[in-house]
């Protein structure tokens, strides 16, 4: 589904990714784990075309086509979705009229409001959302746990083929990761994919992970199955560094 | 960077009509000038000598020295009576047909019809059409321009007239005491609740020309009124002045709602001055949309009069090029426990300079005052402009002042956001746009919302 080869990629002078390669098939879920800094939010953002970070070389393909010459929201509509680190708010545009207008642009059909209503409840009930959120500006003045919840209510009314998670779980209580990791698990079958990037293993508690990656300096430099999240909790990262 | 918000479409506003008019004043300010506007108007001796006295006082004080250049504006051209081919009617099928198609263009009439309890058309310097319900009426409501109020009302005019903003108070006040003609006369009696708008619609069509239209409202303790104001003109290559006046009384314990949305040409210097007196536990709220004209100065002004009276106003100002929109609020509380929120947006593109200037003052007499301050402003492009002036001159005890500030651009995270949800990027600004007003739009006349959207009118780019 998802092809790198050799991705190198900077932000103004600094090179963050360093030839990363990476191949993720339909059904699987992949974790990365990775020191702060390694460039794992880069690799992310670079996925969906971030005007901010160059790349300088490599290849990205999703289901056999080239990435980089598309916009970001035609990949998006391609089916890639990002979990944000840090969502943005966005003063004016409720929450339900932004996740409405996105599953319009997404399919490309008109979306009946009162069916959507009801459809947005549902999910927004099973993600513990009170549901007077979705008459709120998007992100604002929500709490970080709200915000990432948030996230994951898109993911589950886009339905992506390939969802990114960027530390979906960071800053959340036990409870709420247990909500994410829930959400995450309904939305995943043998059709779709994930990337999970994390510190905690808790999130992938109802998930049955294919790989993990350890990301670090900029590309991968340990892959392996679910196992390896154990070795790096227990362990840290300067195990692989001297490995690279 | 290329921004994709569009200039408001002022093509329907453009439209200029046939000046067919039959009479104007000679261009420039004398006291012949004014006289023979007196005397066409039938004003009772005391009205002349109001506009003589105010002449006097127009001649004694200079221009101001701060707020937006008007430096370009030059009385000794201004046209300031024109009268239009028409008698006032209330009966659109009775307007001459020119003048009938231009409100029509507008959406008057329909909106009459609709959502209106009755609406006043000035054209130029008169009004040429005002109705009412029949059932306001029976309720004691007057609704009538300032001329027939000067007649059938005129011991309340003389009681309110330019009290609330004498002619002293500065040169354009001064003039329009000299110069007024039409506008609006509002009057309420106690108790009675006002549940469908009134609105007037003012038009300038001559070139050249200066409108002084004095709006005077006074809603009696406990009685409601939602009043709205529409201003347009087409646009010329000659200067247009409308220096207009509005006067609001609210008595104890009453809600007076005045919207406005001004669309005038970019040829238009709009230096208009309104202001309301607010008396214990009464509401006064201001909504106002500042999308057209050269240069305006404007600042509503509310005196919070009474014990525990109350404040509101929101205000959006969007400017494009050529454009220097100086708007804001004042607000004077003078009484205990009055409270006040204001709440403005400022947009500006394409070179468009937008400042937002208000002033709050807490008198010694006013202990537990109670005000805050939301101003935000987005610039769309390098080229423009956006300044925010706050003065907050605090004496009354135990003052609750909150006062937030914003001036910014779109930020190109947020834009990314909404991408990649599947948003195109010219849809993603405009939506990012549209939110950025739209705590203020959603407190705009429906009518009005609807035209707020087309004036932004944001141009998509890249379809979905």
């Amino acid at each position: 589904m998802l092809e790198i080869k050799n991705l190198h990629a900077k932000a103004g002078d600094k090179e963050i990714l360093r030839g990363l390669n990476l191949n993720v098939g339909r059904g699987e879920i992949h974790v990365i784990l990775g020191a702060n800094g390694a460039g794992k939010s880069t690799l992310m953002n670079v996925l969906l075309g971030h005007p901010k970070y160059e790349i300088t070389g490599g290849e990205i393909f999703f289901e056999g086509e080239d990435l980089t010459t598309l916009k970001t929201f035609e990949r998006a509509r391609r089916g890639i979705f990002l979990s944000f680190q840090n969502p943005e708010e966005i003063p004016g545009i409720t929450v339900e009229n932004m996740l409405r207008t996105s599953k319009q642009a997404v399919t490309g059909e008109k979306i009946k409001i009162l069916q959507f209503r009801k459809e947005l409840r549902a999910l927004m009930s099973e993600l513990q959302i009170d549901p007077a959120y979705a008459e709120r500006y998007m992100n604002v003045g929500f709490s970080g746990g709200e915000k990432k919840r948030n996230e994951i209510l898109q993911l589950l009314v886009l339905n992506p083929k390939l969802a990114l998670l960027d530390e979906t779980d960071s800053g959340l209580d036990v409870d709420a990761v247990e909500i994410v990791s829930s959400g995450v698990a309904k939305f995943h079958n043998e059709n779709n994919s994930c990337i999970i990037i994390t510190h905690n293993a808790q999130i992938l508690k109802h998930l049955p992970v294919t790989y993990a990656h350890v990301f670090l300096n900029g590309r991968i430099v340990k892959s392996g199955g679910a196992e390896l999240v154990g070795e790096v909790t227990a362990g840290g990262y300067a195990q692989f560094e001297v490995a690279s | 960077m290329k921004t994709y918000i569009q200039d408001i479409e002022r093509a329907l506003y453009d439209v200029r009509d046939e000046d067919k008019s039959i009479y104007k004043s000679d261009a420039g300010l004398t006291e012949e000038v004014v006289r023979d506007i007196s005397a066409r108007k039938n004003d009772p001796p005391w009205m002349l000598e109001f506009r003589l006295k105010s002449l006097e006082t127009y001649r004694k004080i200079s221009l101001p020295t701060w707020g937006a250049d008007i430096s370009e504006l030059n009385m000794d051209e201004i046209i300031t009576y024109v009268k239009p081919n028409a008698k006032q009617v209330d009966d659109w099928s009775q307007v001459p047909d020119e003048i009938k198609n231009t409100f029509d263009r507008l959406g008057i009439p329909d909106a009459e019809k609709k959502s209106l309890a009755g609406v006043g058309a000035q054209y130029d310097s008169e009004v040429v059409y005002h109705s009412i319900q029949k059932r306001l009426t029976d309720q004691g409501v007057v609704y009538t321009d300032m001329e027939t109020a000067l007649v059938e009302h005129e011991d309340i005019v003389r009681e309110y007239f330019m009290t609330l903003v004498p002619p002293k108070d500065h040169k354009f006040a001064a003039l329009h005491g000299a110069v007024w003609s039409g506008g609006s006369f509002v009057y309420v009696p106690a108790g009675v609740d006002v549940k469908i708008p009134l609105q007037s619609y003012f038009r300038l069509n001559a070139a050249g020309a200066g409108q002084f239209e004095h709006t005077l409202i006074i809603v009696e303790p406990g009685a409601k009124l939602h009043f709205i104001e529409g201003c347009s003109a087409p646009r010329y290559n000659v200067t247009n002045l409308h220096a207009g006046c509005v006067e609001l009384f609210v008595k104890e314990g009453a809600r007076l709602r005045y919207s406005t949305i001004e669309n005038w040409s970019r040829n238009m210097m709009n230096l208009n001055t309104k202001r309301a007196l607010v008396e214990k536990n009464g509401l006064i709220e201001w909504v106002s949309g500042s999308f057209g004209s050269h240069v305006s100065m404007l600042y509503p002004c509310s005196v919070l009069h009474g014990e525990g009276a109350r404040a509101e106003f929101t205000g959006v100002t969007f400017a494009g090029r050529g454009q220097n929109l100086d708007t804001g609020a004042i607000v004077v509380h003078a009484a205990p426990k009055t409270s006040a929120n204001i709440n403005t947006r400022t947009i500006s593109k394409s070179g468009g300079a937008a400042t937002y200037r208000s002033a709050v003052k807490v008198t010694k007499n006013a202990p537990f005052a109670k005000c805050s301050v939301n101003c935000e402003s987005l610039m769309l492009d390098d080229e423009s402009r956006s300044d925010t002036l706050p003065v907050m001159d605090i004496e009354g005890d135990e003052a609750d002042i909150g006062h937030e500030a914003k001036i910014g651009r779109i930020s190109e995270d947020a834009v990314f956001y909404l991408m990649t949800r599947g948003i195109s990027e010219d849809e993603a600004r405009a939506m990012i746009v549209r939110g950025f007003v739209e705590p203020i739009a959603k407190e705009l006349p429906l009518e009005y919302a609807v035209e707020m959207n087309n004036l932004i009118n944001l141009e998509l780019e890249g379809q979905l």
